[in-house]
């Protein structure tokens, strides 16, 4: 009998389950794209039919870091750019949890950025939700790692001389399994790619386009949008690095001339997550390891059994 | 004095075994019966520059390094000389002899080897050998060694020429060696031992000095074990199974050590890409119901300062090991320093708390690691153990008997999903697991793991309701604060309640009191032994719990005495600056002997230290340590 009994319940979800009985602390501004982040999770969450108890949500900080007040989980707020390794250790230490790990452009790809190509590169078995608007909205307006050449902010007041930061291509060259980017006024590939990133077994990454109306002054800022799956005009195959990589590129060129392209770009079906590598060789339990804390029938073992004979 | 200990030093460079070997040849004496105490030296770097092991053995207890040594053991490095000339010691070739005399006492023995080294460098040496009645034996143990195959066994050949000056029995050597080395080259090593050994014996006379080895016997069984086993090992059998970590000088022995285990035990270790993801995967591990650490040292653990807030604010338990060197910033990576208390104390922002362990021997860093997750467990708080370099490294013998504890895997003030449906929620299903109203009143209110049905909560650096949503309302952080603070109390309650985690030792109704903190406590100790005997009237608290400071206690130490001593290995005396601030007054009777050279302090630095300053009151003549007399004086 497992001491986690949510885990695997698979009983029916309805998306209103996510919804919390207190009225958060509004921090999210009218015509925020974090509702559409909000809106996709909670359909995807419902569809996958993981109960809130089930589902951790680490979040860093800034109006993503928020997402926990709106969304009913077992949650962690945690610092400035740190929600990666929380929700990495989490994962290890109870496989069973449906982690997802979100936060902003800077929390994500600033001060974050570390840790952002770390877990990639490890594939841990997680999904990350990047709510990218190029800018930083909770400290009102500053300029962020994916603001465009020449954005002009309070701290940049003769507009940024630094290249944006290219998010996808990034994730794919430290080594994310599944990468995608979508936004939010598309909310129904939103759904559908975290969907998919939920159940990919490996690192998957979102790039989730969200218009800061406040900030960015344009509440259509990724208006219109094109679905590269569903366009003809851009035909390449998600599981080779190398269309992928050319995509990304094409893609991450194009935000700034206006052109805004969203879908899957990459999906390695076929590589084994962190957590499969490291049972592999030998360096993480098979049964979940919080599981054994509940165990009373576990046999603790203990130095003096174990590894005083070489002193001695 | 000569008699009654061998303090046996090894020098050479890094790289030529002298670790090894004098683990080792530890071991050997510890089975013989003897008590050992060993002392590293050692330069940030991989290959040659000066290094050093002590090993002092005794049939009496042993609790420092000692004073200076009477046995030097000098090799040479073959590095210096190959590939490139100049490449390691360059013109420095005879370190190992020449930067080891100072401290060798009078009658003592010096070996060194004439293959590699040679004394008529040294200016003054035959002058010296004369003044200092030192009995020197120049052994080729080199062109030895190369008989037998490889250099490196010039380690061995120092052994064997050792045990036949000190008098020590082959057979000791021989069961380690066979127990510690693979077939292959255990014979070779056998060898050369034995042949160094009947060379000196033959070719020499061994009893033209008296530096003989003791004997002793244990009563119990011992195992030899350092300050970085005893945390490893305390934290295995506290039930820790999660670990994450970056490599830094010197806490990643204990690093390397769960590295090593904890797989074989079912648990996880994750080397990481920095100290903030360390410790916020220890966070992330403990939340998620396991019992976890990180760790690191001075410099490392700057960046856990917010991860080390973030577990207060969200009540989630953790321990991290701090492993002090000497600073600022990264300053001297290898050598021992007590200068990070006042940076583990106050590190991260806002009204902050975490709870502070100074083990002051092995066996207590092993005691005192297991107190601070229980501690840390049982009140959802972070905790901190808090060592140096010198308690990390050095190898003593302990009882086996003291790691003989039974395992304690329970998560603390955690909730079965029984229990959870009992306790309360919110309308919506959300567990109150910031309630104001704990069920013990001591502040903690036991906590749900992810997965649990019917616990979910959430868990914020910002400021909460009950149920973990941010709140900014001033009733809210006002009860939230005294939560958190309520569990401060009780902790100062337990720990003051017993009260064993602090040391006294002396005369009990004795005039002056020293009082320490940490690795310095086996030294003081001795030289408390040392005054006593030679006439005065001295004790001491060794003080290992740096947050809640004891202050009951310490402030009847202070009472009991005259005047007291704070003697602890930084510039800036943090450790009586804690003491003032937290008794609150007792100024005027605080005067402190720090020492920050790179080294510990010697027995002899406290005793001198002590009649110069506090008896004598005189000007302090020594260089090595410095007094900074009491407040008013």
């Amino acid at each position: 009998m497992s001491a986690f009994s949510a885990i695997g319940e698979g009983k029916e979800i309805d998306r209103n389950d996510y919804t919390p009985g207190l009225e958060p602390q509004a921090t999210w501004c009218p015509g925020c794209g974090d509702f559409g982040v909000l809106k996709a999770l909670k359909g995807a969450a419902a569809e996958l039919g993981k109960s809130p108890d089930e589902m951790l949500l680490v979040t860093g900080i800034g109006c993503s870091g928020k997402l926990n007040s709106y969304f009913e989980s077992y949650g962690f707020h945690t610092i400035h750019g740190r929600s990666l390794p929380v929700a990495r250790a989490a994962k290890l230490a109870n496989p069973g949890l449906q982690v997802v790990a979100a936060g902003g452009d800077g929390d994500g790809y600033g001060i974050g950025g570390n840790h952002f190509m770390h877990s990639a590169r490890e594939n841990h078995d997680m999904t990350y939700i990047v709510f990218n608007n190029e800018i930083f909205g909770l400290t009102k307006g500053q300029t962020s790692p994916t603001s465009p050449m020449g954005h002009k902010s309070k701290t940049q007041p003769h507009g940024s001389a630094k290249q944006p930061l290219r998010p996808l291509s990034l994730s794919l060259t430290s080594g994310a399994s599944y990468i995608a980017r979508t936004a939010a006024v598309n909310p129904n590939q939103a759904k559908d790619i975290i969907v998919e990133a939920m159940e990919h077994d490996g690192f998957s990454h979102v790039d989730f386009l969200t218009q800061c109306p406040t900030w960015n002054k344009d509440a259509r800022q990724y208006v219109p949008y094109v679905d590269i799956q569903d366009s003809d005009d851009y035909d390449f195959d998600v599981s080779d690095r190398r269309e992928a990589s050319e995509m990304m590129h094409e893609t991450e060129d194009a935000l700034h001339e206006g052109t805004v392209l969203t879908g899957r770009y990459y999906v390695d079906s076929d590589r084994p997550s962190y957590q499969q590598e490291k049972q592999q060789i030998g360096e993480m339990p098979e049964e979940p390891l919080a599981e054994r804390y509940f165990d009373d029938s576990y046999e603790w073992e203990r130095s003096y059994d174990n590894f005083l004979d070489k002193h001695k | 004095m000569t008699n009654d200990e061998l303090i046996w030093r090894i020098a050479g460079g890094s790289g030529d075994g002298i670790a090894s070997t004098s683990q080792n040849f530890a071991k050997a004496l510890m089975r013989s019966g003897l008590n050992v105490f060993t002392h590293r030296h050692y330069p940030s770097r991989i290959r040659g520059g000066h290094t050093y092991t002590e090993i002092r053995a005794s049939a009496d207890p042993v609790k420092s390094r000692g004073d200076g040594y009477n046995f030097l053991l000098a090799l040479g490095d073959s590095f210096a000389r190959n590939p490139q000339q100049n490449a390691y010691y360059g013109n420095e070739e005879i370190k190992p002899l020449s930067e080891n005399l100072d401290e060798l006492r009078e009658g003592g023995v010096i070996i060194y080897d004439s293959g590699l080294l040679d004394a008529s460098e040294i200016e003054d040496f035959d002058e010296r050998v004369e003044e200092n009645d030192w009995h020197v034996y120049d052994l080729d143990l080199r062109t030895m060694a190369r008989e037998h195959g490889r250099e490196v066994m010039r380690n061995t050949a120092g052994v064997g020429a050792t045990c036949a000056l000190a008098g020590i029995d082959l057979e000791w050597i021989e069961e380690l060696m066979t127990d510690a080395m693979p077939e292959k080259i255990l014979e070779p090593n056998l060898e050369i031992l034995h042949e160094a050994y009947d060379m000196v014996e033959e070719e020499y006379d061994v009893d033209a000095h008296d530096v003989k080895i003791p004997s002793g016997e244990h009563d119990e069984e011992q195992v030899l074990m350092s300050g970085s086993d005893a945390i490893a090992y305390g934290a295995i059998d506290e039930g820790c199974r999660f670990i994450a970590g970056y490599p830094m000088t010197p806490w990643t022995e204990v690093f390397t050590i769960m590295s090593q285990n904890l797989p074989e035990l079912g648990g996880i270790s994750e080397q990481v890409e920095d100290e903030i993801a360390a410790a916020a995967l220890a966070l992330g591990a403990s939340h998620a119901g396991v019992k976890a650490m990180s760790g690191s040292s001075g410099g490392g653990f700057a960046l856990m300062s917010e991860p080390l807030g973030l577990a207060e604010m969200t009540e989630t338990p953790v321990v991290l090991i701090e492993a002090m060197r000497a600073g600022p910033s990264t300053g001297m990576p290898t050598k021992p320093e007590q200068g990070d208390l006042e940076h583990v104390l106050y590190t991260s922002q806002g009204d902050s708390h975490r709870i502070v362990f100074a083990p002051g021997t092995v066996a207590e860093a092993y005691t005192q690691t297991r107190k601070a997750f229980q501690i840390a467990y049982e009140y959802q708080i972070p905790s901190i153990v808090l060592y140096d370099q010198k308690l990390g490294g050095e190898l003593v013998n302990v009882p086996a008997s003291h790691f003989d504890e039974e395992p304690n895997p329970s998560l603390g003030s955690t909730l079965t999903e029984a229990e959870i449906e009992d306790a309360p929620h919110d309308e919506s299903g959300k567990f109150s697991r910031f309630r104001y109203d704990t069920p013990e009143d001591n502040g903690v209110a036991p906590r749900s793991i992810p997965g649990q049905k019917g616990g979910r909560f959430l868990a914020t650096g910002n400021e909460h309701m009950p149920e973990g949503h941010i709140s900014e309302s001033p009733e809210n952080r006002v009860f939230q604060m005294n939560k958190r603070m309520r569990k401060l109390e009780a902790i100062r309650e337990e720990l003051d309640g017993d009260g064993v985690n602090n040391t006294v030792y002396g005369e009990e109704d004795a005039q002056y009191g020293f009082l320490t903190f940490g690795s310095q406590q086996g030294t003081v100790e001795e030289a408390v032994d040392r005054l006593n005997d030679a006439g005065h009237s001295v004790k001491m608290l060794g003080v290992s719990e740096m947050a809640p400071y004891p202050v009951d206690q310490v402030t009847e130490f202070i009472e009991s005495v005259d005047e007291v001593l704070v003697v602890e290995m930084n510039a800036s005396a943090q450790f009586r600056g804690l003491t003032q601030k937290e008794i609150g007054r007792y100024g005027d009777k605080l005067s402190s002997l720090l020492k920050y050279n790179g080294n510990p302090f010697e027995p002899q630095d406290i005793v001198e230290g002590f009649e110069v300053n506090i008896v004598e009151d005189d000007e302090h003549p020594h260089t090595r340590t410095k007094y900074v007399p009491a407040a008013g004086d």
